[in-house]
């Protein structure tokens, strides 16, 4: 068959809005192409439109304005029952009088495959979650993490090209939440299936995705891989939403290349990395991760800028230590240091100087 | 485990055994429940049970007024003992004598009257011979009368038919079975038990209507409940708020009202036969005072009861089952068929039950609004209790109803289960 899209855009929504009562946007402008075979996950707070993306996709909703493309085709006027799309959902949505089998074999039923091969399909499916002896329970009678399951064997039973995953692992303990992570993104990629996966648990978007889409206030405020998104977030709201984060606020003075200086608003003078700043005297948010802030003045740049700290909380978590200090005006400036033989325990009250690389320190959007 | 493994009764700390121990600890708890339902128990005790137990005894005790026939009549039921009525002779001289001494007594005492109504009921005629005889007879001189059996027939040739006799002596015991034989369209001739003719088995007819009607009723709230019930479940709260209101309204209507708008609106001259005529048709429509009007009107009134739990049902189905449905490539009909009907089938059961059982049992509409034709069961033990006063009768009618309900009870819990029957 002959391939009428660009093998990038498997999954594209092209200037999508979406509104329901016709004043304000849930969706605004929304642009994104998936190429096949990838992991996505849309990530957000709630209200940030990701669930309504998933259920334009699914069909379940309509695009106000724009066009959503799958395999190259507009989908917008195709019904949710012909668009082929697998579909895991929240509460799993197993039917309650059928049994795991029978469920199983809906799909199948409805496009009219023949018992034997739909026996063998449903068999391969129950296998793959490794829930073959469970055929004939009814779905009462299964824990929260096997239905899970079985409501993945069941998405995936009519061998769909696309998968959408609302929120699946939400009702799950967070163990069973960490196994099924895994789970889900081993059979995804061996399926070599294109999987759109919501949800509001960054820790589940870093380690699952091939890329993570953060929703707010509808619009995508960044489209990147986990360790990009973490490492290099593009603006304040990214920075805050995605791993713990520290920020405090001043004025840029310099700008030149991709060093910044920024006055804080304590007085102090620091080195940045300007992402998406421009001009001086703009007001900025500066941001830092825990894990990236020095304690150790020998390990700092000779020349790097330093600030006083104040260790105000020092809490034992076992493999790391997070320790609260006052710096620059804030409270809750937060360290986190590796519980290592050599690694000093700060006492509360304690005066120290921390420092970092200018490059790990990104001057924001205010 | 270890404390399974023990031999014996698990036992408690104190070395009693763990039941006897639990049982201990409820007992006060469940002395506490039992006083907080003790008004209802006591209400539903004296209220229900005890009028059903009555109905119940009704049905086959042979009373005349508030005595039972044999101690009314004690000298007869003895000289009958040995006639045979299929011999087609009259009872002996004896019970001819035996009737002018319990006449006369029952007479002094005010309840041959009485008799003369509880033998009408199986034999007519019976009634007016002994209201006539009651003077006459008490006016006899025991010890002078030779021949009780000429006296008798002179005072009322009636006294000298064979059939009469008959029905005295078949219904001389303490309980008869003669009213159930009525209410299945059976009587007692001299032959022997035997089905009455076919025109004239008005109760079989009326007991296959009322149920057939209760069933067709049941079908038509089904029908009409069902959309609603499922627009009502599927809406968002405010305006389901709203119309289950509407829903409602009718239940905080009196029935007389809702009952007497239906006559004005379908009768011959209404409200629907006056547009069916303005829009062109020539002949009035009847409506009313037939089966149509009763199914018409119960079907309104009985409504709610199928909508309610219809609604309570469908309100615990999350939309995302029709949705992955849908997602695994079912269209919009086989996603109902397949998906939601089969689990509103609790709230179906339970409204059928309830619809049909209300139904079975109804009174004012089809009495209202039946006419000839449309009337039910009920209204025919209705008519038994207070016109002919024959409560035996209306009794056994009723507890025939009530075994046909729990006897269908009993067949929708083989079926479908009463577990899975659900009002809310």
């Amino acid at each position: 068959m002959a391939q009428t899209y660009s093998n990038d855009a498997f999954v594209a929504f092209e200037r999508v809005q979406k509104s329901y009562d016709g004043e304000t946007l849930v969706v605004k402008d929304l642009n994104l192409t998936m190429p096949k075979g990838e992991f996505l996950t849309m990530l957000g707070p709630s209200g940030s439109g990701k669930t309504t993306c998933l259920m334009m996709l699914a069909g379940f909703e309509t695009a106000t304005h724009g066009e959503i493309k799958l395999g190259g085709k507009p989908i917008n006027n195709i019904p949710p029952h012909k668009r082929g799309i697998g579909m895991v959902f929240q509460n799993y949505a197993l039917f309650p009088h059928m049994t795991v089998a029978e469920n199983l074999a809906f799909p199948l039923e409805v496009r009219k495959m023949g018992k034997s091969e739909r026996e063998a399909k449903v068999k391969r499916a129950l296998d793959m979650v490794q829930m073959g002896a469970f055929g004939g329970r009814r779905p009462a009678q299964l824990s929260g993490g096997q239905q899970q399951r079985i409501a993945l064997a069941r998405a995936l039973v009519f061998e769909p090209e696309l998968v959408l995953m609302d929120e699946p692992l939400g009702a799950l303990d967070k163990q069973l939440r960490e196994h099924m992570q895994f789970e889900i993104t081993r059979i995804a990629h061996n399926l070599g299936i294109t999987t759109v996966y919501v949800t509001h648990d960054q820790t589940e978007a870093l380690t699952m995705s091939d890329r993570v889409a953060v929703f707010n206030d509808g619009r995508i405020q960044q489209l990147a891989p986990p360790d990009e998104l973490y490492e290099a977030p593009q603006n304040s709201f990214v920075a805050q939403f995605i791993g713990e984060n520290n920020t405090i606020e001043g004025v840029v003075q310099q700008i030149s290349g991709n060093r910044a200086v920024v006055r804080l608003d304590s007085g102090e003078v620091i080195d940045c990395r300007p992402v998406n700043v421009s001009k001086v005297g703009e007001r900025t948010k500066v941001s830092i991760r825990p894990e990236r802030v020095e304690i150790d003045k020998n390990r700092l740049h000779p020349d790097a800028h330093t600030l006083k700290a104040e260790v105000l909380e020092f809490v034992y978590m076992g493999d790391i230590f997070r320790t609260r200090l006052r710096v620059a005006g804030t409270d809750d400036f937060v360290i986190k240091t590796r519980n290592a033989p050599d690694q000093r325990r700060l006492q509360p009250g304690e005066m120290i100087d921390i420092g970092w690389l200018a490059d790990d320190c990104r001057a924001l959007d205010a | 485990m270890a404390e399974t493994s023990t031999n014996g009764p698990m036992l408690a700390a104190d070395g009693t055994p763990l039941k006897q121990s639990l049982a201990k600890a409820l007992k006060r708890q469940k002395r506490m429940a039992l006083l907080l339902i003790a008004p209802l128990l006591i209400f539903v005790l004296v209220s229900f049970i005890m009028p059903i137990g009555s109905m119940l005894m009704r049905s086959v005790q042979n009373t005349a007024g508030t005595d039972y026939v044999p101690d009314i009549l004690p000298n007869v039921v003895v000289a009958l003992e040995d006639w045979d009525p299929a011999t087609g002779e009259l009872p002996s001289e004896a019970a001819f004598k035996a009737m002018a001494i319990d006449f006369a007594a029952a007479f002094e005492n005010k309840q041959h009257t009485q008799l003369g109504r509880r033998f009408n009921y199986e034999t007519p005629g019976m009634s007016s011979l002994f209201r006539k005889s009651g003077r006459p007879i008490s006016r006899l001189k025991i010890d002078q009368v030779t021949d009780f059996k000429s006296e008798l027939i002179g005072m009322d040739k009636d006294w000298g038919k064979i059939e009469y006799w008959a029905t005295i002596k078949a219904n001389s015991g303490y309980y008869t079975a003669s009213y159930y034989m009525a209410a299945f369209d059976a009587e007692r001739t001299l032959d022997g038990v035997q089905m009455k003719e076919p025109d004239q088995r008005i109760y079989q007819k009326l007991m296959i209507r009322t149920l057939w009607l209760s069933a067709l009723i049941t079908l038509c709230t089904l029908a009409v409940g069902y959309p609603v019930a499922w627009l009502l479940a599927d809406l968002p709260l405010r305006t389901s708020n709203l119309l289950m209101i509407l829903v409602l309204l009718p239940f905080w209507t009196s029935l007389l009202v809702r009952t007497s708008a239906w006559k004005i609106l379908l009768q011959e001259q209404g409200v629907i036969n006056d547009i069916w005529v303005a829009i062109g048709f020539t002949e009035r429509l009847s409506l009313i005072n037939n089966q149509l009007g009763v199914v018409i009107a119960m079907t309104h009134i009985l409504l709610p009861f199928m909508i309610l739990p219809l609604y309570s049902v469908m309100k615990t189905i999350p939309p995302s089952y029709l949705r992955a449905a849908k997602s695994l490539g079912a269209d919009n009909t086989t996603a109902f068929l397949r998906v939601y009907f089969p689990q509103t089938l609790p709230g179906i059961g339970a409204g059928a039950l309830l619809t049909f059982i209300l139904a079975v049992g109804y009174f004012i509409t089809p009495e209202l609004v039946g006419g000839a034709d449309g009337t039910f069961i009920s209204n025919r033990i209705y008519f038994q209790f207070s016109s002919m006063g024959n409560w035996g009768l209306a009794a056994a009618l009723g507890t025939i109803m009530l075994l046909i309900v729990l006897l269908l009870y009993y067949v929708y819990d083989k079926l479908v289960g009463i577990d899975n029957v659900k009002l809310g």
